[in-house]
């Protein structure tokens, strides 16, 4: 499973700040640190109270690739901001994210095509999330297809079944579970399969234990990926003895510390 | 309608070792080998590259190798006694790729050469040869950790292949090939999570030598679990084209000492008429033996038997043909 860092996010107050006052040093330590520990992408988000989400995002985009060479994911509701980060973009990028709405469907992956993007498709429309899995696969078809009209590989895409809180929305984690075995089976190659992991967990008092928990359950339902908060070290340990144990990776007794390296 | 083949895509390939060094990059060697590079399953031409071919070194012993079976007399025996004039043989008149040094004489057990003997000894065949040099110890740990520095300063500039490294074992021979650049031999018992684990190891102590490691799987002779090491190597070429950057090493083995180990190599024909004559039947072993290792991704072959060389070579100048298509 490759971890999304989750960290450079305008959520968290240091980087809000950081962002607010154009300050470089936090977003390159936040970089490296999550680079050190095993992120394989880096997810960039201005956070809610942005005042200027596409200047923010540019900063973003360009003091983060000044301290790692990782692949960026671009996460925003607002499309011109990615848009504008993905021009700077060194590396093909990750666009996080689009539901199954036409005209949200139509901007994203035709900008995709253009800037030879991955996508994160939620596995929601405007009826909001559904209930079981049946719903959410149908609701993953219509990403693949259209994606496809517009010339973006199901491989391209990463489908996000939509975790709830499982203080909140106990029933939904057995139906995300089967959700992606089901992507699976939709194209070949098949799409691959993303979650924001800490949302299982919110408003908990076990969080990471619930996360790392669920984080193995659903790797062995095929997960191909997480936005994580990389520098969780019992969260990459956990990751690496799974891809080990799904003979993902050959063992041997250094087997976290290479997982980390890459 | 053109039917559209499916090919494999690799994510990865096995990294590159330059052996021996010419005189322009500090060295004395006519020229330098390089090994690995492949980025397909052994010799899919149609599904990667396979940029350089396997070589076949011939192994030369710093004394009279007494236990090896007389059917070599004729091709070695005038040139027993002297290790530089046995290279000069193996390269001019059998066509040797490359030369395997093996220290065997410094054994506490044998005669116990010093040192600074068995360095003299492989300046001696670097003076006689051209081709890039591997040089092992004795197969003592304690004796040979005072070998490794001795003989990787004495040969400074040449770019050795020097072995052998074990898990338990790994940090005199890794520090004098750091020292002096030479490339290490990382030896792990048919068991890919100590190969994997020992790549690391040596890795830790240098980065830089990571890109100057030789894996050697430890292998069988056909009869005696070949299956096992074939299969370890299918795992490893396999990890290092998905991108397992600490298994994406060339790889050596020695052939030649484990076929020339069995009954089927060695015994007479007296003894076992229905096999055949021992000689033809001692060359034809190693020769299978060798092809075997090929077809799962072998770089660097170690052989006794001359004619078994001639064999062998003809093979991979078969499997180096392009199949693309």
């Amino acid at each position: 499973m490759i971890i999304i860092g989750e960290r450079i996010n305008g959520m968290f107050k240091d980087v809000a700040k950081a962002i607010r006052e154009r300050d470089a040093g936090v977003i390159h330590e936040w970089a490296r640190r999550q680079e050190k520990n095993g992120a394989r992408y880096l997810d960039l988000n201005v956070g809610p109270s942005s005042a200027e989400p596409v200047e923010a995002m540019k900063w973003l985009v360009e003091v983060t690739q000044e301290a790692s060479n990782l692949p960026l994911c671009l996460d925003s509701t607002k499309y011109d901001a990615i848009e504008a980060g993905l021009k700077l973009c060194k590396r093909p990028a990750m666009i996080n994210s689009v539901p199954a709405e036409a005209a949200k469907m139509e901007r994203v992956f035709a900008m995709a095509a253009e800037h030879n993007a991955e996508v994160i498709c939620l596995a929601m429309n405007e009826e909001g999330i559904p209930k079981d899995a049946e719903n959410r696969v149908a609701l993953a078809m219509e990403l693949v297809a259209t994606a496809d009209a517009f010339g973006v590989a199901p491989d391209m895409l990463f489908i996000d079944p939509l975790v709830l809180p499982c203080n909140v929305a106990q029933d939904h984690g057995k139906e995300v579970m089967e959700t992606m075995r089901q992507i699976k089976l939709l194209s070949d190659p098949p799409p691959k399969t993303v979650v924001g992991l800490s949302n299982v967990s919110q408003g908990t008092k076990n969080r990471e234990l619930i996360n790392r928990i669920f984080a193995v359950m659903a790797m062995a339902c095929g997960l191909d990926a997480a936005i994580a908060d990389a520098c969780d070290d019992e969260l990459m340990a956990a990751v690496a003895t799974a891809r080990i144990l799904l003979n993902m990776d050959i063992y041997c007794d250094s087997y976290i510390d290479v997982f980390k390296q890459g | 309608m053109a039917v559209e083949i499916q090919k494999e895509k690799y994510r990865s390939k096995v990294g590159e070792v330059v052996l021996g060094a010419t005189r322009e990059q500090g060295g004395t060697r006519s020229h330098t080998i390089t090994v690995g590079g492949e980025s397909a399953l052994p010799y899919l031409h149609f599904e990667g590259e396979i940029p350089n071919r396997p070589v076949v070194a011939l192994e030369v012993w710093d004394m009279v190798p007494e236990e090896w079976n007389d059917c070599f007399k004729q091709y070695y025996g005038d040139v027993f006694n002297d290790p530089a004039a046995w290279a000069k043989k193996c390269v001019d008149e059998y066509g040797a790729d490359l030369i395997l040094v093996r220290l065997k004489s410094a054994d506490p057990d044998l005669k116990g050469s010093s040192p600074e003997n068995c360095a003299a000894t492989v300046q001696k065949v670097l003076g006689a040869v051209g081709v890039p040099l591997v040089v092992i110890g004795c197969g003592n740990n304690e004796k040979d950790n005072l070998l490794y520095p001795v003989v990787a300063e004495a040969a400074t500039g040449e770019n050795l292949l020097l072995g052998v490294a074990e898990q338990q074992n790994y940090k005199a021979i890794t520090s004098a090939c750091m020292a002096y650049k030479h490339n290490v031999i990382a030896q792990s018992p048919i068991d890919i999570n100590i190969c994997k684990q020992l790549n690391i190891l040596i890795a830790e102590m240098s980065t830089a030598m990571a890109n100057r490691i030789v894996i050697d799987p430890t292998i069988a002779a056909l009869g005696y679990g070949i299956e096992y090491s074939y299969s370890i190597m299918e795992r490893a070429r396999n990890g290092a084209l998905q991108g397992d950057k600490m298994l994406a090493m060339p790889m050596i083995c020695n052939v030649g000492q484990e076929v020339w180990k069995t009954k089927e190599a060695n015994l007479p024909v007296a003894e076992e008429p229905g096999w055949g004559e021992q000689e033809e039947r001692g060359v034809m072993w190693e020769a299978m033996t060798a092809t075997a290792y090929l077809q799962a991704g072998m770089n660097v072959l170690i052989l006794r038997h001359p004619r078994a060389l001639a064999l062998v070579k003809q093979n991979i100048a078969d499997l180096m043909k392009s199949n693309s298509y």
